[in-house]
Order: structure tokens, then C-alpha cells, then sequence
């Protein structure tokens, strides 16, 4: 039957994939074509560039074409009376065996799903994921080659290789990396492997962004004007963003997840824009071209899961709102919708079925739309060939797994659920935990997770991760840690969770936007589902207080700081005394802090940073007192007397529970020593403090640094003066500007460092004269390394 | 395969596949205890009966574990499986513990097979011909299983209420005495009043107990020794003797940590200092410690230079044991951290490893006004025995500091790389990794024990059993020579032989000591006293018992035991009493004191009547009346004398003790000074000749 059926579906789309191609203008919207096609199109023999439609769809058709009323129902009403003869003939070979040619959480994400239904896995990894989790999860494990990821990752020869060599049926992209690349698509077909994506003219189709305008615009999908002219004189592109109108958007060609991406605001500023989106382009996709569109204000970011068969069904699993952004890149997401009607859910979802349709689409896709929050008008922004980060607050309300639809869609099989069968229920937020620094605008970090404890899943949490306590997160790859993804009955209920486990959430080694994302999903605008692509920009001064503002001498330290200190101390002085002292032999070395006929006292000098804003660190002294039968006095210049005691939870999470002047209480605190400093993290309540410790004087000297230089570093803290170029992050030389001798003006742009395949312009702090630049075009290098000095020069003036 | 047993009254029967074969008799218990005491462990064998109830069973010829599962008596179960190399060997774990908790005790020793086949008879299969030797290791790792099997067994009971009215009274009276002592502690530990230390942290410095704090690792315990020396001994206050001296860890090894408190006469040495700074390295030096000098000193206290400088035990004692410890490997460190004048110099030149820190050290024999007095040459201190100089010119000083939490940095750097120094004949790892339980009474209530009137005599086994895991305590001999209690318990997992007083030595009480003492340095297990004794018995019957050679063989037992001995004064320590029970004289490792001891050569009452007694012949002697108000004046000017000098400031100034504790650290200071004594290899224990 079902065989039949499918064979059937595939010819009819087949059938309107030719139209489309002929007539150029044909829009398969599903009636209206159906009918089309049954009315005289010509059987076809091949579709595109990917079906091998067999002979039995022709007899399909057939039949297909006469039964009255077809057109206005799915493919599924249509097959019911073809035979089962079609089944096999679509390439419908079982997958056993996927080879994820991904990494990081998207492919342990993947290996669940498949070893839910008995898949067996190949996991691939680059030097840098020797350790990673992925490798651990997989079946089997195959090294690829060097960190960078175009050694590796992007190798898709190497991949394919890889994959035949272990026999993996089929290969899983995830997202990024190979995912939307037409060209290793065409690759696998060649080698008869299932590339469970797109077909590759569906790729190469929605990723060139003007060709995928001119088509959907053609499809009759809504586009946001603009230049998607072939035509890249800058010239020809300046005026015709000055057609458009400022502010526009100049985006790669090829681009996505905002890479070689940039805001033109006014005129003078377009070329300068221009020639950084195309490099950045070039460097990511090997095509520096770009397009040019209007640049909506205040735009909702709405985008909508669709999935499209073998056979032509495609459905769409309602929209996400991902307005939430900063660098363009989401922060939040949340399906459903805030604020829609359900009449616009269903436009906007038949605009991307329409879409995917238009390009005869397969597997998991997502079409982006910009919602003017204004007008309520939506225009098609691009079309994600693949499943993407935040499909899992669709799999939330819908009750779907996607990636089991993307293996058995691959496997040949019809799309589990019709449209009318596709629910929603309630709402889900997912939550991006990055590894970055969100004082120095959200620039990607890198480090070490000394500390990783993420809030317990459930059926309504799911935490997605590559990564686990010990693990690195490299300068290679993106910096996302996990995925925190909540579900709840409404909005109100599924928010208050997604803050719950926020506050949860404790990592620590790294800078990470936690603390970020839970002011963010704490603010009142937010949960009144006021969002839109500026939201960061427009609260600003919610989100990131004091961000130059108080440069005043006493920066003051917040009542929960100064407490959360007094109790880190405590906690600190708990946790030591409690160390399971392991009999006779080790009484001694124990942190009781035992003295005869007095109490201990020890003076903790704490430094503590604002985790939002950028500052200088602010020291708090505390005094700690041993007392008798464990309890710990804690004083402090800024803090109040008070008597804690307390144990250590068994548990190897590093929790305590705390009884502060009769208040008991649980926290979390997590230690360790990193660049110099020991860090002491404590989570409290709803609050996270962090607080830096310089390692006692004894501890230092040579040693330290050794260990600085060690690391490879050209780290001369005593030259950092107000002239020393400092990166801002940690990341790779991919240009310089300005080398030894150059004589730079402020603001000049020294180098640019790139950084998860982002660029920034590392500037010139002063005028002056470079001096010292020690590194090179390729070179890696580390968060805060001085890249050279500029010298005041005296004679600058003659 | 695996027998089962079952104890009968003094007999253990074995199964074999669920049958019973065969009754063991105890197996041939000197065979057993050979082979424990060939492993190293025949001090904790008090039990008679040990019995195997081992086979080996070659993997593939095992029947199947299901045999070894049945039930075979109503107070046992043992189940087994547990695999290890070719052999699979039945483990029995006892299951049902309502009956006293018997076992059967699966590793022990390592008996022949042949005396197993003689022991099971007719058993078929397996168990001959494949007796391994157990390595020492799987034998210490069962350890534990064995141990517990006779928990609870041996725990004190005590009736002591805390809530009595009589606890109460005494728990107030302990705590003013400790609240008298913690004041002077405090006053102490402020150095030598507030301008020294203000002029001193003026120029960078830290106080000598801050100094300790940096150089321990932090929040780890520091056992500080004779906080009181010089407690109102001078005409001048000498806070703490002007040194400061104790047991720490850095980098997680044990040191003894000399500090001079400049603070206090200029870090000058009075008499009590000496003593104070010799008292610490004869510790190190019994303890295998390496000695961190913290040097800031003037030297000699000149205007007591007869008390400081020519005798045994003076200045020059100091440097004589800095080469004798040095000598025997333990090493000798010094960081000049302030002057280290004349006779001082020697500190660092004698130390294996010295840092000076920059500005505030010199290193010389005599400072710029003598030199100007005696050769005309000026010259600034710095220049004459500055860091620079010592470290780049004359090589006195290894490590140059910039500053002096760099040089207490260094410090615990060169402990760091001490490595195995002082360590060749350190004490293989004892068996203390036993789960350390805490005392099932609460060593707070020691502080309501001793009864507020000193008078009033109380069980010494109350005090045992709040110090000892557990409050378990097995007792010896325990219905013979009953004033004397001995026994057997551990203090954090360390075996332990205490001896204490529970009123008046008899005969029979000291010979059952010196029995008890002479297991206990046979067994080298440490030995620790608890004194509260009033003396031996007097008295025609006593002495015709023979009392003084029952003392002599205690004390003899005492002075030759050769294993540690800590001494703590719970209460009087009066006359005899005192040698027998390890007394200062005897040089136990360690002797404190609890507030409300007493020690003298007699109690003040009886000494006043003694010499009242003397003094009423003389008169009588002399024809001078002697009225009876002038008696007692004189008996009450001697008592109060007594009392005076039995006191614990007293004797703790004198440095006859290593300082007063309070009754709830005694476990604490038990166990720290237990882990310090085990630094040593045990000895071999050799007696004199006992008077029979």
C-alpha cells in the first residue's frame, strides 16, 4: 500500500518540480497544483537532479490524475488506492548504521536518537575532541584530522571516506559544518550514501540568498526588498543600497547564522562594511558575494519548522520566535509564538511549506521570516536546509522527536504525521548557553569547565550538551556550551522554569552568559512577549547595568555580593574542615584549623568582578573564624557579623547545605585554580557569585611564571601600559594591518582576530607608533595576550 | 565450595555444601598467631580463636556458586562470589548480626592446607594442595571486614547524666577554669604589648603566630607547644617565653616550628626560652621532624647571660642539636626574618637550608656598634649582614627574599622538596586506615567529669571512653589490681595501650601496669597515662607486700618502653605516682596538662602536716612553744605553697609541662600527637633488671 502510495506522491511532486522548471513561475501550492498537474502535465521521467522516479510512478500518476478532488486533500488520501507495488522502488534501503560527521551536543543528540531505534553509530573527531563526549556516546569513533575545522569537520572527502570505511549507511550533518553544503549533498549520492539533509539542489538552492529570493518572491512567498543582483561592483551595490533606503543589510551571498553579515546605517560607512562582510564571507563559505536588503527596525525573528518526505508530503510543525539575538546570533528561542493569532500561524506555515516546496524539499528545514511587529506583514529572510540548534522547543510542544522524522524520512518512509495531525501543546523555551563574555560584548571565550552541574532533566527539561565536567571548550568550534530547553503549560509556567533552571545552571571555569540570559528572561518586557531583533539593544540598560557609567573610585558591591562573599567564605572553611580526614595519618593536614585554647582565624581576601558589566575588580576582606563545634564566624569591612555552620552534602556535586544564623539554606561552591588566580563560585539562592582569590603568596613566584609561559604566551604583564594592544578573546591572526614601526592614530585598526569563524577589529587604544607586534598572520592566540604596544611618540607633531 | 561455620560453644563446625562434615577445634592457635605475627599484626590479636574458613577453588572445577548459598545456621549467613585471578575464593560476609556478630574470618593467616585437611577431614575435593600465601595487601584490605565483626562489643558504659546537678556543678567550675586560661592564652598570643607590635608591623613584619599561619597549609591544625612558658616566672612579663613553638603541617608534612617573638624583649633568650627552644627540637628530634627556625632574635638576653649561656642546657645547646638532628638526617631550616645577632648567627650557619629576606634579615657575630667599638669601622646593618650580602657575597644564606611572605613562601618550598629527608627509618604505614568513629560520648562532657572538688575521686574509664573510636575499650586484667585500669582501644584508628589511675597505687595495681606496659612496647603500640594519682598505698601491709619493688618494676617498665608515651594530667600527680605513671622525668613524648590538675611531690594538706610535724619536734626539740594558731598559719603558708607551685601556670611556666588543654581537645591532641610520634620505626624494648 504504502509503497504505492509514496510512488505516486513522488511522481506528482516530480511532476511539479518539471513544471516549475519549465514555466519558471509555477508555484506548487498544494490544490491549485495538484489539479495542475492533473491536467495534462506530461509524466516525467527525472526529477531534478536527485530522484530516480521509476517506471511504476508513471502508472501512479495515472491513477493519481483520476480521482476527482485529489488536489484538495494530502498525498496520503491519494495513495490509498495505488498498489503495493511501489514500495523499494524509492531508494528506500534501511539505514542501520549513520555516521554523524558533526560533533558537540548536535551529535549526541543525534547518537540518542539512533540508539533509540537500534541505530548504530559512527562518531567522527579532530584532535581537539579526542576526549569529547560525542566520541564516548558513539558506537564507534574515527580520528579525522587537526583541530581546524577544514581539516576536519569540513573535510567532507575525508568524512565520506570514513563513512564507506565503516560502513555507515547514511550520514547525519547536524548543523553547520557540511550541513548546508550542496557540493558534499552531490558527494554522497555519488558514493551511494545517504546524506539525510536536503536534496543537494535544494541546498544550492536556498543558500544562495538571491536566488532563493528570486524564487520564493516567484512562489508568491513575501520578500523584504532588496539586491540580489549578481552585479558586485561595490559601486552598483552602494547605490543600490542607497535605493533601498538606510539602514540596510549587507549579507554574504552564501551566509548564514549572521557570518559575513553587517549593518550599514548611513553612507559613509558602506564600503568599509562591505569589504569586512566579504571577507568574512570568503573565509566562511569561499564566495565573498552579497546581497543587499532593507533592514527592518524593530523586526520579530519568526521561523517555521517544516519537513518534507521522499514523497512529496510536506508539513509544517509550527513557527518558533527566535527575536531574541545579540550578534545576530539567537539567545533564546520559544515556540510557539508570543502573540500570534492561530489564523497567522497557519499563513505563515503554508508560506514555508510553500517555500520548501518550491525548492522540492526534503527532510528537516526551517524557513525564516522577519515579522514587521508593526504591520504584522512577514517576508521570507532564507531558508535553513537543515535541522537546526533550536528544534528542540518544536520537538517540546509538538511531542515529535525530529531527528527520528530525519532517519526514517532518509530510510524512504512517508513523514510520520499528516498537518492535521501535528499538535501544539503549550510552550517551550530552549536557552543557549555560550561560553563568552558578556561585558566585552558577548565576545566568544574559550576555557576550561571546572565546574558543570546543570539542572537535573525531566519529561519538561531537557539539557542538551556536548560537554561534561573537565571537558574544554576549544577556540576551534562554536563556543555553546549546552542547550537548556524548558517546556511548561503556557508561557508564564514555561518561563518561570526556564529561570528556575537558569538559576540552576552552574558552570564555572569559563565565562558563560548564564547570568546574562537570566536577567534577560527575568525582564518584564520579556515575559510580556515584547521581543523583538533589538530587544538586547533596546533594554540595554536592564540587561547590562553600569557599562561605563561608574567609573567612580568605590564601585559599589551589591547587598547579595557582599553576602554571597561572607557565605563563600564560610562555605570555603566548611568544605576544608569537612574533608574526610582519612584517620592518623592525615589529622594533620586537615582543614579543622584546630589551635590550642583559641580560635583560628584566618583573612580571606576575595576579588569580585561584575559579571554583566565591565569592571575593574572590587576587593572584599573577610575574616573567618574556626570556632568551637564547627561553626564559622564570618566578618567582613563590608559584610555583617554572622555565624555559620554547616555539612557537606555527599553528593559529588559540591553542594552544602548551610545553616546561616538559623537560616538553613543549600549552595553549590566550586573551586579551582586557573591562570594565577583561585576562583570560587558560589551559587546561593538564585544568585551565582564568583570571586577570585590571589593564590597565596607561596604558591607563586617561578612557578606562576613558568606556567605563563608555558602556555606559549607573549604575556609581559609589566609592558601592559596604556599602549599595549591587548585581544580581546581568544582566537586566530587572520590579518594585520599595522606592523612594527607603523605610526597608528586611536581607533586604527591594528589586526583582525577571528574567533569561531567571527572577525573583529582589533583597534589601535592611543596614537602612536607600533612596537613589539610579535605575532603572525594564522597564529593562535589567548584571551587578554598583549599583541603589541603603541608608543606615545613625541615627535609625532613635526 | 565453601564451608560455613557455625560456632558451638568453643567450637566452630564447617559445612560443605550444605552438609556438615566436620567439627574444627580450635586450630592450633600458635600456628595462627605466627602467621599474623609474621604479617606485622600480631598487636591487635586478642582473640583466641581464629578460625579459616578459606578454599580455593580453581575457576573452571567450581561446581557453580549456587551451593554456596545455603543457609547454615540460624545466626549466620554467608554468601559469597568474589573473584580475584584463577582462583575463586568464598568470601563470608556476615549477614544477621542480632547474635553478636560472629563471623567466620575468611582471610586469616595463612594456615598450611595440610592443617585444613586435617581440619575438614573428609572433605573431597579442592581444598588441598592450592594454599597460596595471602599477600599482605589482600590481608589489609579485609582488615576492616574483620575488625568490624566485633563492634559494640567492647563499648564503655557509662552512667554518667549530663543533665545531674553534680555535672553541671563541675562542667561551670572546668569552664572558669578554662575561661581563665583562654584569657591569659589570648593575652599571650598578643605578643609583647601593643608599641613592640606596632613598631614591628611597621617595618613589614608579622607577628610570629601570623608568620605560622602562612607557612602551614591553611586551615590545617596547629598543635602549639607551652603557650604559657614564662608565665609570671620573671620580674617582666615573657609572654609565651618570647618564642613560640609547635607541630604543623606544610605541604602535608609534619614540622616543628621555632619562632622567635621579637615583640617580647626583642626576641631575646631568657632562660625560658632556651628551655622553650630545646624542649621543641628534643620533640623533633624523638619525632623525626623536620625544624623550621623563624629566626628574629637578639641573641642572649645579656643581663641573664649566667642562666642563658654557659650551662649543658643553654644557648649552646641549640646548635649542638641543629648538628645532631642535622646528622641523623632530619632537616634543619632557618629563615631570617629579622636580626640574628652573636651567638643567633649560628641559627642560620648551622641550618642545611636558610632564607633571608631582604632589609629586615642580617646574619652577623656582632652588630654595627660593637663592630665600631672594636675595630672603629662603620658600617650600616644591612651592608654588614644584609640579604645581599649573605646570599651574593659570603654564602651564609641560600634564598634571597624580597619580602617576607616570599621568604615564608621559600619556607614551605624547601619542605615541598624535602622528599624522603629524616624519612629512612620512619615507621612503615601503620594499619590506621580503619573508619575512624567518633567516641559514642561526646568529649565535650569531659569538661563535667572531673569533679569541681578536687577531693572527690571519679572513673578514669568516664575519660577513656569520651577519647578513645568508639569508646571502645578492651579492658586487661581488669579485676586484678582494679585501681589501676589498662587496656586496649584506638584513638583515630591508631591502637593505643592506656594506662590510668583510678585511685591509690597497690601492689597488685603496679604489677599488673608494668605487666600491661610490657605488652604494649612488646607489641609497639603507643602507650598513653592518664594521670590521677595520689601516690602508692603507704602502710605496714603495703610495704611488707612489697610495694616499692612493685613500683620500681613499674617504673622500670616505664622508663624502657621504648615505644611513644603521651602523658596527660587529668588530675593530681602527686609522689610516686607521677614516675610510675610517665611523668616528666620519664620523657614521654608529649605531657599536658588539664586546667584543674595538681602535680607536687605530695598534697599540699599532707606536706603541711609533715613539715608541721618536723617543725612541732624542732620546737619541742628547741623548748620554744609553738602555739596552735601558729601551727596552722605554718600548715596553711605550706599548703598554700603547695598548692601554689602544684598548679598548672605554675608548672606550665616552668615549662614542666607542653601545655594546658582543655578537657574536650584532649582527643584532638591525642591524635595529632600520636600521628607526630609515628613518625620513628619502631624499637625494640629492652628492660633492666627487675626486682623479683
Amino acid at each position: 500500500m504504502g509503497g504505492g502510495r509514496n510512488a505516486c506522491r513522488l511522481a506528482l511532486i516530480a511532476t511539479q518540480a518539471q513544471v516549475r522548471r519549465r514555466s519558471g513561475s509555477v508555484v506548487a501550492r498544494s490544490g491549485s497544483s495538484h489539479v495542475r498537474v492533473c491536467s495534462g502535465v506530461a509524466p516525467v521521467g527525472r526529477w531534478g537532479g536527485d530522484g530516480d522516479v521509476p517506471e511504476g510512478a508513471h502508472v501512479s500518476h495515472a491513477q493519481v490524475a483520476s480521482i476527482p478532488g485529489a488536489g484538495l486533500f494530502g498525498g496520503r488520501r491519494l495513495s490509498t488506492v495505488s498498489g503495493e507495488e511501489g514500495r523499494g522502488v524509492v531508494k528506500g534501503r534501511s539505514i542501520k548504521k549513520i555516521l554523524i560527521a558533526n560533533r558537540g551536543e548536535i551529535a549526541c543528540r543525534v547518537i540518542k536518537t539512533a540508539q533509540k531505534l537500534g541505530v548504530r553509530t559512527v562518531a567522527v573527531y579532530s584532535e581537539a575532541d579526542r576526549g569529547a563526549k560525542h566520541v564516548a556516546m558513539a558506537d564507534e569513533a574515527v580520528f579525522i584530522g587537526p583541530a581546524l575545522a577544514s581539516a576536519s569537520y569540513l573535510d567532507g572527502a575525508k568524512i565520506l571516506a570514513t563513512a564507506l570505511a565503516t560502513g555507515a549507511d547514511a550520514i547525519h550533518p547536524g548543523y553547520g559544518f557540511l550541513s548546508e553544503s550542496s557540493k558534499f549533498a552531490e558527494l554522497c549520492k555519488q558514493k551511494d550514501i545517504i546524506f539525510m539533509g536536503p536534496p543537494a539542489a535544494a541546498i544550492r538552492a536556498m543558500g544562495d540568498k538571491s536566488v532563493a529570493k528570486s524564487m520564493m518572491s516567484a512562489a508568491g512567498v513575501p520578500v523584504v526588498p532588496g539586491y540580489h543582483g549578481e552585479d558586485q561592483s561595490p559601486e552598483l551595490l552602494k547605490a543600490e543600497a542607497n535605493r533601498i533606503g538606510y539602514p540596510v543589510l549587507i549579507k554574504a551571498t552564501q551566509g548564514g547564522g549572521g557570518k559575513g553579515m553587517r549593518i550599514v546605517h548611513n553612507e559613509s560607512d558602506f564600503f568599509e562594511s562591505l569589504a569586512s562582510a566579504q571577507r568574512e564571507s570568503q573565509a566562511a563559505f569561499g564566495d565573498s558575494r552579497v546581497l543587499i536588503e532593507k533592514y527592518v527596525l524593530r523586526p520579530r525573528h519568526i521561523e517555521v519548522q517544516i519537513f518534507a518526505d521522499k514523497h512529496g508530503n510536506a508539513v509544517h510543525l509550527n513557527e518558533r520566535d527566535c527575536s531574541v539575538q545579540r550578534r545576530h546570533q539567537k539567545i533564546i528561542e520559544e515556540a510557539p509564538a508570543p502573540h500570534i493569532t492561530s489564523e497567522f500561524r497557519q499563513r505563515i506555515g503554508q508560506a514555508a511549506v510553500d517555500a520548501a516546496k518550491a525548492v522540492g524539499y526534503e527532510s528537516a528545514g526551517t524557513v525564516e521570516f522577519i515579522v514587521d511587529t508593526v504591520s504584522g506583514d512577514f517576508y521570507f529572510m532564507e531558508m535553513n536546509t537543515r535541522l537546526q540548534v533550536e528544534h528542540p522547543v518544536t520537538e517540546m510542544v509538538t511531542g515529535q522527536d525530529l531527528v527520528e522524522w530525519q532517519i526514517r524520512v532518509a530510510n524512504g518512509e512517508v513523514l510520520p504525521l499528516q498537518q492535521s495531525e501535528i499538535k501544539l501543546m503549550g510552550h517551550s523555551f530552549e536557552a543557549r548557553i555560550y561560553a563568552e563574555n558578556v561585558p566585552k560584548g558577548f565576545l566568544p571565550a574559550a576555557g576550561h569547565l571546572h565546574h558543570y552541574n546543570p539542572p537535573s532533566a525531566s519529561p519538561t527539561v531537557r539539557v542538551e550538551t556536548g560537554v561534561g565536567k573537565g571537558d574544554t571548550v576549544s577556540v576551534f568550534y562554536d563556543p555553546m556550551i549546552a542547550k537548556l530547553v524548558v517546556w511548561g503549560r503556557d508561557r508564564s509556567s514555561a518561563l518561570t522554569k526556564l529561570v528556575d533552571c537558569l538559576t540552576k545552571f552552574q558552570i564555572a571555569g569559563l565565562p558563560t552568559n548564564i547570568g546574562f540570559l537570566k536577567t534577560l528572561a527575568s525582564h518584564h518586557a520579556f515575559a510580556a512577549g515584547d521581543v523583538d531583533t533589538h530587544f538586547i539593544d533596546r533594554f540595554k540598560a536592564d540587561l547590562l547595568p553600569s557599562t561605563q557609567s561608574e567609573s567612580i573610585q568605590e564601585p559599589c558591591v551589591p547587598k547579595a555580593t557582599q553576602y554571597g562573599a561572607a557565605l563563600a567564605a564560610a562555605a570555603f572553611g566548611i568544605k576544608s574542615a569537612q574533608e574526610k580526614s582519612n584517620g592518623l595519618n592525615s589529622i594533620w593536614s586537615s582543614g579543622s584549623g584546630f589551635r590550642l585554647n583559641h580560635a583560628y582565624t584566618r583573612m580571606l581576601h576575595l576579588d569580585w568582578k561584575s559579571e554583566l558589566a565591565e569592571s575593574t575588580p572590587v576587593p572584599l576582606s573577610l575574616k573567618l573564624t574556626y570556632s568551637k563545634g564547627g561553626n564559622f564566624v564570618v566578618e567582613g569591612d563590608k559584610v555583617e557579623k554572622m555565624t555559620v555552620t554547616g555539612k557537606e552534602l555527599p553528593d559529588e556535586d559540591c553542594n552544602l547545605r548551610l545553616n546561616v544564623n538559623g537560616k538553613s539554606a543549600p549552595v553549590s561552591l566550586a573551586q579551582f585554580h586557573q591562570g594565577g588566580l583561585s576562583h570560587i563560585h558560589l551559587w546561593e539562592g538564585d544568585q551565582h557569585h564568583h570571586f577570585t582569590m590571589p593564590v597565596p603568596a607561596f604558591d607563586t613566584d617561578e612557578s606562576q611564571e613558568h606556567q605563563r609561559s608555558s602556555h606559549g604566551q607573549h604575556e609581559r604583564s609589566s609592558t601592559q601600559g596604556p599602549g599595549a594592544v591587548v585581544a580581546p578573546m581568544a582566537g586566530r591572526v587572520v590579518k594585520i594591518f599595522a606592523t612594527n614601526g607603523a605610526r597608528v592614530k586611536k581607533g586604527d585598526s591594528i589586526l583582525v582576530l577571528e574567533a569561531m569563524k567571527m572577525e573583529h577589529v582589533v583597534k589601535s587604544p592611543i596614537d602612536g607608533i607600533v612596537k613589539g607586534a610579535e605575532v603572525e598572520v594564522g597564529q593562535q592566540v589567548s584571551d587578554s595576550t598583549v599583541l603589541c604596544q603603541i608608543e606615545v611618540c613625541t615627535c609625532s607633531l613635526s | 565450595m565453601a564451608q560455613f561455620l557455625r560456632k558451638g560453644r568453643t567450637r566452630w563446625s564447617c559445612s560443605l555444601r550444605g552438609e556438615w562434615i566436620a567439627s574444627v577445634s580450635t586450630l592450633s592457635a600458635p600456628r595462627i598467631r605466627e602467621g599474623i605475627l609474621s604479617q606485622g599484626t600480631g598487636s591487635l590479636l586478642p582473640r583466641t580463636f581464629i578460625n579459616g574458613s578459606r578454599s580455593f577453588v580453581p575457576d573452571g572445577d567450581s561446581p557453580g556458586s549456587d551451593v554456596n548459598r545455603g543457609r547454615s545456621s540460624p545466626d549466620l549467613d554467608f554468601r559469597s562470589t568474589f573473584a580475584t585471578g584463577d582462583y575463586r575464593h568464598h568470601d563470608a560476609k556476615p549477614y544477621s548480626t542480632q547474635c553478636g556478630k560472629l563471623g567466620a574470618f575468611p582471610k586469616v593467616g595463612s594456615l598450611p592446607s595440610s592443617q585444613f585437611s586435617v581440619g575438614l577431614g573428609s572433605i573431597p575435593t579442592a581444598v588441598g594442595g592450592h594454599g597460596r600465601k595471602w599477600s599482605h595487601d589482600s590481608f589489609n584490605s579485609k582488615w576492616r571486614n574483620f575488625m568490624s565483626l566485633d563492634h559494640d562489643l567492647n563499648v564503655l558504659k557509662d552512667d554518667i547524666k549530663t543533665s545531674s546537678e553534680s555535672f553541671i556543678e563541675n562542667s561551670k567550675a572546668m569552664e572558669e577554669l578554662l575561661l581563665d586560661l583562654q584569657q591569659k592564652v589570648e593575652k599571650v598570643r598578643l605578643g609583647g604589648g601593643v608599641k613592640a607590635v606596632e613598631r614591628h608591623k611597621k617595618r613589614n613584619k608579622y607577628l610570629p603566630r601570623e608568620r605560622i599561619d602562612h607557612l602551614l597549609d591553611p586551615g590545617s591544625p596547629f598543635l602549639e607547644l607551652s603557650q604559657l612558658a614564662g608565665h609570671e616566672l620573671y620580674s617582666d612579663d615573657l609572654p609565651s617565653g618570647g618564642i613560640v613553638t609547635g607541630i604543623g603541617s606544610i605541604h602535608g608534612r609534619l614540622c616543628m616550628l621555632v619562632a622567635n617573638d621579637p615583640t617580647v624583649k626583642g626576641g631575646t633568650y631568657y632562660p625560658i626560652t632556651v628551655k622553650k627552644h630545646l624542649r621543641a627540637q628534643e620533640i623533633a628530634s624523638q619525632c623525626n621532624l623536620p625544624c623550621i627556625y623563624l629566626v628574629d632574635s637578639g641573641g642572649a638576653n645579656l643581663p641573664r647571660q649566667a642562666d642563658v649561656f654557659p650551662d649543658r642546657d643553654h644557648f649552646g645547646r641549640i646548635f649542638y642539636n641543629q648538628a645532631r638532628m642535622s646528622e641523623e638526617g632530619i632537616p634543619q631550616i632557618a629563615l631570617v626574618l629579622g636580626s640574628c645577632t652573636a651567638g643567633g648567627a649560628y641559627v642560620p650557619a648551622m641550618a642545611d637550608e636558610s632564607v633571608i629576606v631582604k632589609g629586615n634579615g642580617t646574619i652577623f657575630l656582632a652588630g654595627p656598634p660593637l663592630v665600631k667599638a672594636a675595630t672603629g669601622e662603620e658600617v650600616s646593618a644591612e651592608d654588614l649582614g644584609g640579604a645581599a650580602l649573605h646570599c651574593k657575597v659570603s654564602g651564609v644564606s641560600d634564598y634571597f627574599a624580597t619580602d617576607e611572605l616570599h621568604a615564608l613562601a621559600m619556607g614551605r618550598k624547601i619542605v615541598k622538596n624535602l622528599h624522603l629527608a629524616g624519612l629512612k627509618n620512619r615507621a612503615s604505614r601503620s594499619y590506621v586506615s580503619e573508619e575512624v568513629r567518633e567516641p559514642v560520648y561526646s568529649p565535650d562532657e569531659l569538661r563535667g567529669i572531673v569533679p569541681a572538688d578536687a577531693r572527690k575521686s571519679y572513673d578514669i574509664r568516664s575519660v577513656i571512653a569520651r577519647i578513645v573510636d568508639g569508646s571502645e575499650f578492651d579492658e586487661f586484667k581488669k579485676l586484678y589490681g582494679s585501681t589501676l585500669v589498662t587496656g586496649f582501644a584506638k584513638i583515630m584508628g591508631q591502637p593505643v595501650g592506656i594506662v590510668g589511675n583510678n585511685g591509690i597505687l597497690f601492689t597488685e595495681s603496679a604489677l599488673k601496669g608494668a605487666h600491661f606496659i610490657q605488652l604494649c612496647a612488646q607489641r609497639h603500640i603507643p602507650l598513653i597515662f592518664l594521670q590521677n594519682i595520689t601516690g602508692f598505698m603507704v602502710g605496714s601491709r603495703s610495704e611488707a607486700s612489697g610495694i616499692a619493688k612493685a613500683g620500681a618494676k613499674m617504673v622500670m617498665a616505664v622508663a624502657c618502653a621504648k615505644v611513644p608515651k603521651i602523658t596527660i594530667l587529668v588530675g593530681g600527680s602527686y609522689g610516686a605516682g607521677n614516675y610510675g605513671m610517665c611523668g616528666r622525668a620519664y620523657s614521654p613524648n608529649f605531657l599536658f596538662m588539664w586546667p584543674n590538675a595538681r602535680i607536687s611531690v605530695m598534697g599540699g594538706a599532707q606536706a603541711a602536716g609533715v613539715l608541721a610535724q618536723v617543725e612541732r619536734d624542732k620546737r619541742i626539740r628547741d623548748k620554744t612553744p609553738w602555739s596552735d594558731e601558729e601551727e596552722e598559719k605554718f600548715k596553711e603558708k605550706v599548703a598554700q605553697g603547695y598548692d601554689r607551685e602544684g598548679h598548672p601556670y605554675y608548672a606550665s611556666a616552668r615549662l614542666w609541662d607542653d601545655g594546658i588543654i582543655d578537657p574536650a581537645d584532649t582527643r584532638k591532641v591525642l591524635a595529632l600527637c600520636l600521628s607526630a610520634s609515628s613518625q620513628t620505626a619502631p624499637k625494640e624494648t629492652s628492660y633492666g633488671v627487675f626486682r623479683m
